[in-house]
């Protein structure tokens, strides 16, 4: 009864937690201590839930001495090997850490539901239920995120696409499902009990895996931060819903929010990529037909970094808009120490982060606060726009597709209604760039031949360096 | 029959809507610069599976049971720790004019309140 109490107490408590932490994320100040809030809770509940030894079934009791040992081995194990990759892993691939850890939680979940089933625990036929599509969930989010990760990491190269594709996949999945309604009619009607029925559920389990992976194949690189938002909140409803068959509040609000967090996500970041998360699930973006390229004006007028470079120095104020090409480069440090002496010049210097820049929504601003620049000098997309009008420069690094004008004036583009940076507005626009190579959209971008736009070839490290010398060179001489 | 007027699976459905409802207000407002350790934010609250886990795993009767409950707590454990680690390490990195970037490698789940003073 006391142990019951306490666990429910925890669950609380935690939930309370997880609330309150992901609330204080709402801004970059109060964000640190949100997530060790949250970290609180979940070490409160993991400890209070070694009370359930206390509440073990009669059968289960035997087994207590090996099961608490295997807890915690596994505790340990997993815990310790998760801990240790996130904390070296690089910031430029935290979005492939995002899936693999996100894949664990979804296969946390199907393994639950294959405990349940297996050992033919569900009560009822909604319980069932509920348990084999939290499994189902839970299976694909496994499979379908490791997936991801592996092609983020660059472990599968080339998105696999075959004729019928869909078909196939519509197939695995109605076979799935039929196999769950099997599993439901067997139990309901009282014909076979769950335990005698293993190999159904194993191969229940098998095609979800199975289906999790034909669905991720298709897809490319560039959507893939798509893919693991709404991976993620598939874990959060996995882990609600097996959360409702054991009958923990935690699990089912902290599933839930997570859930409804996902799904916001997703949306958003299908809206600032101009597509609808469909078309990224279902169609194969860039195999698409290729449209006509409408004629480009005027011409590309490459320019010495350390001009650029002087140019912004004696002007009033300098927007950048970065790209993930900067964070390839590895130019993050160079550029903050460009924008340093720009500003002991008297430069005003801001940031405009689109708001895919990077490889998932925010990483920009991530790989840019890990180079050491304040996040006050960070301004996103709808809070600056309408500067660029005003300023002297706008210095594009490694960016492309997100300050293509074709967004707001080519009907024809695929790129067309698309939020942009209204980096061509600018007094001056410097582009700096590998070469004349497209973007991921492969589109030509009208910004590079306009007569108020130079291109700075070359490695965004090197032309930083050059333009930093540059400055720098000024600097000394009116010293003197 | 139940004596309670309202049949636990809406009691249930209740906690999902509103939890649901939650969720989107609260991540509605976190601003865009925040969106990336959002994510590994809410990957990490996620891993609360691993309580579940954990029930599975000491009630587990048979071999089978055993070792899908030991994988529920592994991966679960997996989520909550790399959860956390990447989440605490972005965070740590947003820093306000004025104040020097901390290091990103540090050891120790610690609170990580912005430096005073300074």
């Amino acid at each position: 009864m006391i142990p019951q109490l306490i666990i429910g107490v925890t669950d609380l408590a935690a939930a309370f937690l997880f609330l309150y932490g992901l609330k204080r994320m709402s801004s970059p100040v109060t964000a640190p201590s949100g997530i060790f809030v949250a970290g609180v809770g979940m070490l409160v509940a993991i400890l209070a839930s070694f009370l359930y030894v206390f509440g073990v079934s009669a059968a289960a009791r035997p087994h207590l001495g090996i099961n608490v040992g295997l807890a915690l081995i596994a505790l340990v194990l997993g815990g310790g090997a998760a801990w240790w990759s996130g904390k070296k892993a690089a910031m430029t691939s935290m979005p492939q850490m995002v899936a693999l850890y996100n894949g664990m939680g979804g296969g946390a979940a199907a393994a639950i539901a294959a405990v349940e089933l297996f050992g033919d625990k569900t009560r009822g036929a909604t319980q069932l239920v509920v348990t084999l599509v939290g499994a189902l969930i839970g299976a694909v989010s496994l499979s379908g995120s490791l997936i991801a990760w592996a092609k983020l990491e660059g472990i599968l190269h080339k998105p696999l696409r075959v004729r019928g594709q869909q078909v196939v996949n519509g197939l695995v999945m109605l076979w799935t499902l039929a196999l769950g309604g099997y599993l439901v009619f067997a139990a309901a009607s009282g014909r076979a009990p769950l335990m005698s029925l293993p190999l159904a559920i194993g191969l229940f389990f098998g095609s979800a895996l199975l289906f999790g992976v034909l669905m991720t194949l298709p897809i490319g690189g560039a959507d893939m931060p798509v893919v693991i938002s709404i991976y993620n909140a598939c874990t959060g409803l996995a882990v609600g819903l097996e959360g409702f068959v054991l009958g923990t509040p935690a699990l089912m609000i902290a599933g839930m929010v997570v859930g409804a967090a996902g799904l916001f996500l997703t949306l958003l970041m299908a809206k600032a990529m101009n597509r609808s998360v469909g078309n990224v699930l279902f169609t194969n973006f860039g195999g698409a037909k290729k449209h006509a390229q409408g004629d480009v004006k005027g011409s590309l007028k490459p320019v010495d970094a350390g001009d650029a470079g002087i140019f912004m120095r004696y002007a009033g104020s300098v927007i950048i808009v970065p790209g993930y090409g900067l964070a390839v480069a590895q130019a993050e440090q160079k550029l903050y120490e460009l924008v340093k002496l720009l500003q002991a010049a008297g430069v005003s210097v801001r940031f405009a982060v689109h708001p895919v820049a990077g490889r998932m929504p925010g990483q920009m601003d991530v790989l840019l606060a890990e180079a050491g620049v304040p996040y006050d000098l960070i301004f996103q997309l709808d809070d600056i726009n309408d500067d660029f009008k005003t300023c002297d420069v706008a210095l594009v690094i490694g960016a492309n597709d997100v300050v293509n004008p074709a967004a707001r004036t080519d009907k024809s583009s695929p790129l067309y209604g698309m939020p942009i940076l209204d980096a061509d507005q600018a007094k001056k626009v410097y582009v700096v760039k590998r070469g004349e190579g497209k973007g991921y959209a492969d589109i030509v971008n009208g910004l590079f031949y306009a007569d108020n736009c130079n291109m700075v070839y070359g490695d965004a490290r090197a032309v930083l360096v050059k333009m930093i010398e540059a400055v720098r060179s000024v600097e000394s001489s009116t010293a003197a | 029959m139940s004596s309670q007027i309202t049949n636990p699976t809406f009691v249930a459905l209740t906690i999902f809507m509103l939890a649901a409802f939650t969720g989107w207000v609260i991540i509605g407002r976190v601003p865009a610069i925040l969106h990336t350790p959002l994510m590994s934010g809410s990957d990490f609250v996620h891993g609360i599976v691993v309580v579940g886990g954990l029930f599975a795993l000491l009630n587990a009767t048979t071999a089978i049971e055993q070792a899908f409950g030991f994988l529920a707590v592994l991966f679960g454990a997996g989520n909550a720790a790399g959860g956390y680690a990447v989440t605490e390490r972005m965070l740590a990195m947003f820093q306000p004019s004025g104040h020097p970037a901390r290091h990103a490698r540090r050891s120790g789940p610690r609170p990580v309140h912005a430096r005073k003073g300074r």
